[in-house]
């Protein structure tokens, strides 16, 4: 039975007792309503939207007082059916949809997925060296756009508010060097099968070094707000806590393995792009808690400005070389060019087609419209996302789209972990434990 | 397929542009393709539209395996063995460097359990279960795919279990890895497998009412035509396809 009108919900029945529909600026009701009655047992719904749950994550708490005993995720408000609408896409517009998931490290969701559809080509080795440097200096420039995100959200949830702001701010400075780069802050589909969609634009290699210039001055400052800030290791210290074991068993990877002090990271594991050729640190913590997934972020955020550097450094060397496969079979025919009304087809490439070569024009026709044919099978390539294991299982009919691409994301697998993270806690910690797991719902939904 | 039927040449080899035309028993054909440009009832008189190809996946490898793969291989048969479980594994494909598991339904928790347990196998970390639907392969049209990683000697393994559309049930591995309980009921929500034994097959990203289950290759996309300066853009389904 409902006590209070809802202009949008309606009304409800249920079965189990009084129903409170919560507005704002109506807890005095609540708390009146709840005298009347002796029992203490209430369960909240927190969410769909609600600030301190990352998009659209619905909470259903059931709460003692302010201690929740049971805590479980509703899930599936974001769920936009890209895996199913890549299927009636080529191989190359998949890159186009599966970007689109995991909103804060598109790179990664393209590059999995590509990595995928490349081992079915069987076309791994034959990816040029510029384009793989190129996507190993995306992804870590992404994983720490990604982590500026989990650690502002995060600090905005528990009301650190100055960590919000001056992580927004240094993430939009990643977001401009993505537009310079790939034309687009996000959604960039430029990570393609065979290579990348274009060559670093002049200037780009400069824009980098200031950035992890001004970075290696700017990250102090993060440490230095909260490292050791007393309410901050408050809020944080021995909250969402999860051993080993309970990792394994709920399939965690990423920061959250890693804060248990088990240094288990794709990169070095099962190196892809050729990162087993560079110079970095796996980041691990001890204490298995928000606090050392904090620290873990904040420590991998410097490795990743190492493995820039060194990128950066490669790129240098690389100026002119090839970006996409030689196979003209899978290499997409059309070059971009920014032009007087943003970027688009190169003139050059257009004049190529319409007036010069009509083998051309075909090709071009064929490769755009039908796209190419992936032999029938199946691969699993993981990367390593900023959140953890991050795997598309790409199958192919040996036809010019996609029988089937699954992601296995890992905020969806993670966020799993909500339950065993909080329940027995207090109401204020579950937020600061789903924080700690940092999930993304449009990866959670697909 | 079973292992003795299998063909002399390595798995690689049997990708469909090596595959004869016809439908070679040995070769695992899931389904036919024809015509070529996605042209269908035009009066296209190039003779392309009559071409009839069949869909073929990489059929079984032939023991010995190369390097790891016989490892993983002889120490699941050794296992099984022990445990009294037989015929559990019917197939093993490898292909680019992946191995495959082709496991009966009835045997998968046994399998998921020495999987994880064994000494030489220690697959501890199970990636989560993937539904494939394969309307035209007949008996077998649901698959399940489990992607298996042992962190102990750093191998991944996929593991695949099949049901008919008839009878879509396969035994949830929810007690041996406890991280699938989220896969599983998405798995069930989108090709409609059920799971026997998951502690609460619900629906997770679909609402509770949703009629059909999305990811079957019969449940359409769905979309409306896009009219844009006076033409029609059909929805993406019904566009032209070169399948």
């Amino acid at each position: 039975m409902s006590t209070t009108e809802d202009l949008y919900a309606g009304t409800s029945e249920t079965s189990e007792g009084r129903v409170f529909t919560v507005t704002g600026q109506d807890w005095d009701q609540i708390a009146e309503g709840l005298a009347e009655e002796v029992e203490e047992r209430i369960v909240v719904n927190m969410g769909p939207q609600h600030p301190s749950t990352h998009g659209v994550l619905r909470l259903i708490l059931e709460i003692e007082g302010e201690t929740v005993s049971e805590a479980r995720c509703g899930i599936g408000y974001l769920h936009t059916g890209i895996e199913k609408n890549m299927e009636y896409r080529s191989w190359v517009q998949g890159v186009t949809f599966c970007t689109r998931m995991d909103y804060l490290s598109p790179l990664f969701n393209e590059a999995t997925y590509v990595f995928g559809v490349e081992r079915l080509l069987d076309i791994e080795d034959d990816v040029p060296e510029k384009a793989q440097v190129m996507r190993v200096l995306l992804m870590e420039l992404n994983r720490i756009s990604s982590h500026l995100v989990a650690i502002a959200t995060g600090g905005m949830e528990i009301g650190a508010l100055t960590v919000m702001t001056i992580g927004f701010r240094e993430r939009e400075l990643v977001l401009d060097l993505f537009e310079l780069i790939t034309g687009l802050r996000m959604n960039h589909a430029f990570i393609r099968p065979g290579g990348v969609a274009q060559d670093l634009p002049p200037g780009a290699l400069d824009e980098i070094r200031g950035f992890v210039a001004l970075m290696k001055k700017r990250l102090p400052e993060y440490a230095a707000l909260c490292n050791a800030n007393p309410i901050f290791k408050a809020r944080l210290e021995g909250v969402g806590h999860l051993d080993l074991e309970g990792c394994l068993a709920l399939g965690l990877t990423g920061p959250v393995l890693r804060s248990t002090g088990y240094p288990w990271d794709l990169r070095k594991s099962e190196p892809y792009s050729g990162y087993e050729t560079y110079d970095f640190e796996v980041q691990t913590w001890d204490t298995a808690d928000a606090y050392g997934r904090f620290r873990i972020r904040l420590n991998e955020m410097w490795e990743s400005l190492k493995l820039i550097e060194q990128a950066a450094d490669r790129l240098a060397g690389l100026e002119g070389a090839p970006v996409m496969v030689d196979d003209k079979k899978i290499a997409w025919p059309s070059q971009l060019a920014i032009g007087s009304d943003g970027m688009g087809n190169s003139l050059d490439h257009i004049r190529h087609i319409m007036g010069e070569s009509m083998e051309a024009l075909i090709h071009h026709f064929k490769l755009v419209t039908e796209g190419f044919r992936v032999p029938a099978g199946q691969a699993y390539v993981p990367v390593e996302s900023p959140r953890g294991e991050l795997g598309a299982h790409v199958v192919s009919d040996g036809g010019t789209r996609p029988f089937r691409a699954h992601f296995r994301d890992p905020s969806f697998t993670n966020l799993q972990a909500t339950s065993v993270m909080s329940e027995g806690g207090m109401i204020a910690d579950v937020i600061v434990a789903i924080a700690s797991i940092d999930p993304v719902m449009g990866g959670v939904d697909r | 397929m079973s292992d003795e039927k299998a063909p002399d040449q390595a798995a690689v080899d049997q990708s469909p542009e090596n595959a004869p035309a016809t439908t070679d028993p040995e070769v695992h054909a899931v389904g036919v393709r024809s015509g070529m440009f996605g042209v269908k009832g035009s009066g296209d008189t190039s003779g392309y539209g009559g071409l009839v190809q069949p869909v073929v996946l990489p059929g079984a490898a032939q023991r010995p395996f190369d390097g790891w793969h016989e490892e993983v291989a002889s120490a699941l048969d050794v296992a099984l063995a022990a445990g009294g479980v037989e015929h559990a594994v019917e197939s093993v494909v490898i292909h680019r460097r992946e191995i495959t598991f082709h496991i009966r339904r009835e045997d998968l928790p046994a399998v998921a359990q020495v999987l994880r347990d064994d000494p030489r196998l220690r697959f501890e970390f199970c990636a989560g279960v993937n539904g494939v639907h394969y309307p035209a392969d007949t008996g077998r049209e649901l698959h399940a795919v489990y992607h298996l990683l042992s962190m102990t000697h750093n191998r991944r393994i996929r593991v695949e279990v099949t049901a008919p559309d008839s009878d879509p049930h396969i035994p949830s591995i929810v007690t041996v890895y406890p991280t699938v309980d989220w896969h599983e009921r998405e798995t069930y929500d989108m090709f409609g497998l059920i799971f026997d034994g998951h502690p609460a097959l619900t629906r997770i990203l679909m609402p509770d009412d949703w009629p059909g289950h999305p990811q079957r290759k019969d449940y359409p996309l769905g979309g409306i035509p896009v009219e844009y300066k006076g033409g029609s853009v059909p929805p993406p389904d019904q566009r032209r396809s070169y399948n």
